[in-house]
């Protein structure tokens, strides 16, 4: 039963919604403490999705973050509706943003969102349309790595 | 060190911190205004020091299990970041002193960075 879905949500994200900005990514924090991934496990889907998270937040109108947990993997899917990002490889540079200064004052716009996304996954996958929206699409492969499973 | 610890010596404020969050054991600390370096570059089980205030804060501290959080320069938080620090349980502190002032003080009482830490 390798494709078996263990656990599969959804969550709705507005954008420039600052009340409630990441607390989808906490409530998924939570949902794999609850499954019993280790701790190391945990933090580097709870960065990624965060991280994908606030961007939508910050430059998409609305999206959606999904969470799908098989016995191998865990799943982290964002797909918005917005702006969309006109040269991927230029946004994924470590430093590169368009952040407002209104938006580093709350805290973001370090350039760092997209490439700690990287970092954290085991595959990551963007694809963007100006004007119409951005989908990024992690892996976390988590092969018996619950310990209760 | 137990951030109780840290609140006495070096005068901090408790803003968010009942009996057992404030057990919490603390050796590292990280200065930091933008939540991706955080992310980046903070090691679980922290002392986060920033100027930042919002619900983000919280939220942050939570993604990336820091121990605890210090709001510089006597920022008075919104309701909603300590209702959330309540509710998360992440300890929430505060002093007037600024950033600089922060880290030298609890450098002095041998809190140490995360490039120090090598545990
Ligand atoms: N979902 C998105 N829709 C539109 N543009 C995006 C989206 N995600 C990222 N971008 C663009 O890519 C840039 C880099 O994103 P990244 O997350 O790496 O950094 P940041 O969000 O600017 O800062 P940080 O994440 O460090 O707070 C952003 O400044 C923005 O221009
Ligand atoms: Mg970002």
């Amino acid at each position: 039963m390798k494709d078996k879905i263990v656990l599969s949500q959804g969550f709705e994200i507005q954008g420039a919604d600052f009340v409630r900005g990441g607390e989808a990514s906490c409530q998924i924090v939570e949902a794999l403490r609850d499954l019993a991934f280790p701790p190391e496990i945990v933090r580097r889907a709870g960065i990624a999705s965060y991280e994908m998270e606030m961007n939508m937040v910050l430059y998409a109108d609305h999206g959606m973050l999904s969470l799908t947990v098989t016995p191998d993997a865990i799943m982290i899917f964002a797909d918005d509706q917005g702006q969309g990002i006109p040269d991927i490889e230029l946004a994924m540079q470590n430093g590169y943003s368009t952040a407002t200064q209104e938006i580093r004052e709350m805290g973001f716009g370090a350039g760092m969102g997209l490439s700690n996304i990287k970092k954290n996954s085991d595959k990551m996958q963007i694809t963007s349309t100006v004007g119409e929206g951005t989908k990024v699409h992690i892996v976390i492969e988590a092969n018996g790595a619950r310990s209760n499973s | 060190m137990r951030l109780r610890d840290i609140v006495d010596a070096i005068g901090a404020q408790v803003l968010v911190g009942d009996k057992s969050l404030l057990e919490r054991e603390i050796t590292t600390a990280s200065a930091c205004d933008l939540m991706s370096d955080v992310l980046a570059f903070a090691k679980s089980g922290i002392l986060l020091i920033t100027g930042l205030t919002n619900s983000q804060v919280v939220r942050t501290a939570v993604i990336a299990d820091l121990s605890g959080v210090i709001i510089v320069r006597g920022k008075q938080p919104e309701t909603a970041t300590v209702e959330l620090a309540r509710k998360m349980r992440v300890p929430l502190l505060g002093t007037s002193m600024h950033m600089f002032e922060t880290c030298s003080e609890l450098s002095k009482i041998g809190i140490i960075g995360t490039c120090s830490d090598t545990s």
